[in-house]
């Protein structure tokens, strides 16, 4: 007698936490030939507001961690997804219908991602910081900080590499995340957030969602407490509907829905400056 | 041992009290005495200086000013002109036009051929020469604009002189240089110009703010289209006589003068690469989701801007905002008193508190709050208010009418909800707008004149406890331009420098800028850089 499989349900990772939508709904998730793979958690509105409400507590505390410090916790995520690539190879196989080889090359490129951005840690701001040389007695430098709570949204494909790829520059400043996984293929999202969950990244500062987009771009764009939005989405209503959104409280805004998520292109330092903030400061140099 | 502390402490106040009673009788009987509360510094008429006007005549206005478009003054095809006035007199200095929407689109197809046929094309080392000139120019006429500028904006002619157009002159130099270095401004990229930048200033510093708009854009390859403040458009005209005799290509900067609907036209033409906005975060917000419906429907892009603040899909103009502030000045009770009375003086009433960046929320820790008080109150009583000309003047003429009643509107409310009102007693001219240098106590966090930006010569004066509390009450507002923080222990500037939520931080000083110094906000007081290396990021693509 064949043994039965059991279903899972993946649920929503919020502030370090598995818990399912407050809505209770969730979602079929299908493989490109129709058979049903699993269900995952259809976030709603209050998802997404808890999913600030954590990443806004975990803001603090990750944002004042020493850069190397996120360095070595990011380089510790790439550990954790070498250890399980062969369950994500599998997870994106199944979803997207892609061979193995493929799928193997997104997570072997998304581990290769994930250990790049985090080098990039206690760099970038010797790279883009500065200090400036004023005409008066003074001592003035500029230095990047994070922004505060970023929401991410990641295109339906490749749905882990893109997710990674736009994620890392977010978090490695100080950010914490609000992630909205891909609509037709969140499975290989919510395995990452496992993963993420069983490395050492604080509770919070990363939040994986999973759902309609269409349901919560409304809601993201105009949230009095995100500080910026980057969209990886490739629709031009819901960039739309994002920028009309982010003028109520001037949220960053940045778009990178038209790239090619397996060039090195996007392995782009300059994607971290869209999350940061300057902050000069000056002091008068006497005794 | 409680106890006793405690009994010996009553005691000791005891002691002090039957002293002072004491002391006071021996004082009433040779000579009245003034309670220590209402006991003044009296500067009699020590303070009065004679006039000391920096002469104006050799300065001529000329009666009507036109649009500065292609490299002429042209008549604008609305036909219309509006006059401007100075503040401190009330009396009509000239009349300026008004461009509207056609005058507009002259303006930016002026600035498009100019950018395609000549000023993308130029060598970085030659622009960078036009710059250099422009700078020489600025400095060789520096007095007479600085008296345009009072006379049209009513700032103190010490202010204009010594501040504004020093920085100016500075703002063409520093950017001259980098006109062709571009190359190294960006690691591992390849910058390029965006092509015509709108750009809209205002009247705050009216040709500092022209100057940290024209400069940058202009040593990146851009041309520009610039919309000056509607009440002080006389010194980016007299700007526009300088680049031509500064020989500057035709069309690369291009003035249109007018109000609110001339700015809309800039920010609605659909030929703009890119727009910088320094105003208001009311207005910037409009023109933010303006350029956010104009995006719609086109197709996306990567718009990875890194330090530019993309802002928006290709095809929709980039954005960057200088917007509103309500600072956070800190005062702990190690700061070097003195001098932190002066830097909160000069943080609220420089430039009349026009400055968007003014330190105009007062947090004295509270065990010096009554000698804070104290200083402040004889402090002000010294500032000299009156004719902007007035080379001993420290607070001039408020910019218009419209501002002088926001100011007066927003203290009644700070009165009306509980606030107690402290001010010079200084005599006001009889014509022309004034607001005497004004601070408010007992100010709560809830209070209007607690958060929103008064832009005027109005300080709220609060207390805290801790450095927590004090970074804490501080961000607790939607602006984050800029903060100030007095002590003279360096690990906790550091400590409230990194906790600020501020673009600019001034420790132990305060209103310092430098073309060197980046300078833009956090939260709603805008987004993008100005000044500095960063500063160049918003006029490039980066490929």
């Amino acid at each position: 007698m064949n043994r039965l499989d059991i279903k899972k349900t993946y649920k929503l990772y919020i502030g370090g936490k598995f818990p399912r939508s407050e809505s209770g709904r969730c979602l079929p998730a299908k493989s490109p030939a129709g058979e049903h793979l699993d269900n995952f958690a259809h976030a709603s509105r209050k998802d997404f507001r808890d999913a600030v409400v954590a990443a806004r507590a975990a803001v603090g505390g990750w944002g004042k961690a020493s850069a190397y410090n996120r360095g070595q916790i990011l380089y510790r995520a790439a550990e954790m997804l070498q250890n399980r690539a062969a369950e994500l190879v599998a997870e994106i196989a199944r979803s997207i219908n892609v061979s193995p080889a493929k799928a193997k090359r997104e997570v072997t490129l998304a581990i290769d991602r994930l250990v790049h951005f985090a080098g990039w840690t206690d760099k970038y701001s010797q790279v883009f910081g500065s200090v400036n040389p004023v005409a008066s007695s003074y001592f003035n430098f500029t230095t990047p900080e994070p922004t505060g709570v970023v929401v991410v949204l990641a295109p339906d494909e490749p749905s882990l590499l893109a997710l990674v790829s736009l994620v890392a520059p977010v978090i490695l400043s100080g950010n914490a995340a609000v992630v909205l996984a891909s609509e037709t293929f969140p499975l290989p999202a919510a395995t990452f957030a496992e993963i993420l969950a069983t490395s050492d990244l604080p509770g919070g500062v990363v939040n994986m969602l999973t759902g309609k987009r269409a349901e919560l771009v409304p809601h993201i764009a105009t949230h009095m407490d995100v500080n910026a939005i980057v969209n990886g989405v490739g629709d031009s209503e819901i960039s739309a509907k994002l920028q009309a959104g982010v003028a109520t409280n001037l949220k960053r805004y940045a778009n990178h829905s038209a790239t090619d998520w397996f060039s090195a292109k996007v392995e782009d330092p300059y994607w971290i400056l869209d999350t940061v903030e300057f902050k000069t400061a000056w002091h008068p140099v006497g005794i | 041992m409680k106890t006793k502390s405690k009994a010996a402490k009553i005691s000791v106040r005891l002691r002090s009290a039957s002293a002072r009673q004491a002391k006071r009788a021996v004082a009433a009987s040779t000579h009245a005495v003034v309670p220590l509360k209402e006991r003044r510094l009296n500067f009699g008429n020590q303070w009065d200086f004679a006039p000391a006007p920096e002469d104006s005549r050799n300065y001529v206005i000329a009666p009507r000013h036109e649009l500065f478009i292609n490299g002429k003054f042209v008549t604008p095809k609305s036909g219309k002109y509006f006059e401007s006035v100075n503040p401190a007199t009330e009396q009509p200095l000239t009349t300026i036009a008004a461009a509207n929407a056609e005058d507009v689109d002259s303006a930016v197809k002026a600035a498009r051929k100019a950018y395609d046929k000549v000023w993308s094309r130029m060598p970085g080392r030659e622009r960078g020469k036009y710059l250099y000139r422009i700078a020489r120019i600025i400095q060789e006429k520096a007095r007479e604009l600085a008296v345009l500028e009072t006379m049209d904006g009513g700032k103190p002619i010490k202010e204009s002189r010594d501040v504004d157009l020093p920085l100016v002159a500075a703002h063409f130099f520093y950017y001259a240089g980098w006109a062709d270095k571009l190359k190294y401004a960006f690691p591992g990229k390849t910058p390029s110009p965006l092509g015509v930048a709108g750009q809209i200033i205002p009247w705050n510093f009216p040709l500092l703010m022209a100057a940290w708009k024209i400069a940058p854009a202009l040593a990146c390859g851009n041309t520009v289209v610039l919309k000056p403040a509607e009440t002080t458009s006389i010194t980016a005209l007299r700007l526009a006589q300088i680049f031509q005799e500064a020989e500057l290509p035709d069309g690369v900067v291009n003035i249109v003068t007018g109000a609110g609907e001339t700015g809309a036209a800039l920010v609605n033409h659909p030929d703009l690469d890119k727009i910088a906005f320094t105003g208001s975060t009311e207005v910037g917000k409009v023109i933010a989701r303006t350029i956010a419906g104009r995006s719609a429907g086109l197709r996306p892009g990567s718009t990875s801007g890194g330090l530019n603040r993309a802002g928006s899909e290709s095809g929709a103009p980039r954005l960057t905002l200088e917007l509103g502030g309500k600072a956070a000045n800190i005062l702990f009770e190690d700061a070097p008193l003195d001098q932190a009375i002066e830097g909160v003086i000069a943080g609220i009433y420089f430039n009349q508190g026009h400055v968007c960046c003014a330190g105009s929320r007062l947090f004295v820790q509270e065990g010096i709050y009554s000698s804070v008080i104290k200083k402040l109150r004889d402090r002000i009583q010294t500032l000299r208010v009156g004719n902007p000309l007035d080379k001993n003047t420290d607070i001039g003429a408020i910019n218009s009418k419209p501002q002088l009643d926001k100011i007066k509107m927003l203290v009644q409310s700070g009165i009306d909800e509980g606030a107690k009102l402290t001010q010079t007693q200084c005599v006001l001219p009889s014509k022309g707008y004034w607001f005497p240098p004004t601070f408010l106590t007992g100010v709560t966090q809830a209070h209007r004149v607690a958060t929103e930006e008064i832009f005027g010569p109005v300080l709220s004066v609060m207390t805290f406890r801790t450095p927590e509390e004090a970074f804490e009450r501080a961000n607790h507002i939607p602006y984050g331009l800029s903060a100030g923080v007095w002590t003279d222990k360096g690990s906790k500037i550091f400590k409230m420098v990194n906790q600020l939520r501020a673009g600019v931080v001034w420790a132990n000083t305060y209103n310092k800028f430098d073309p060197a110094s980046p300078f833009g906000g956090y939260k709603e007081s805008g987004f993008g850089r100005e000044g500095g290396l960063q500063g160049l990021a918003a006029y490039c693509r980066l490929d």
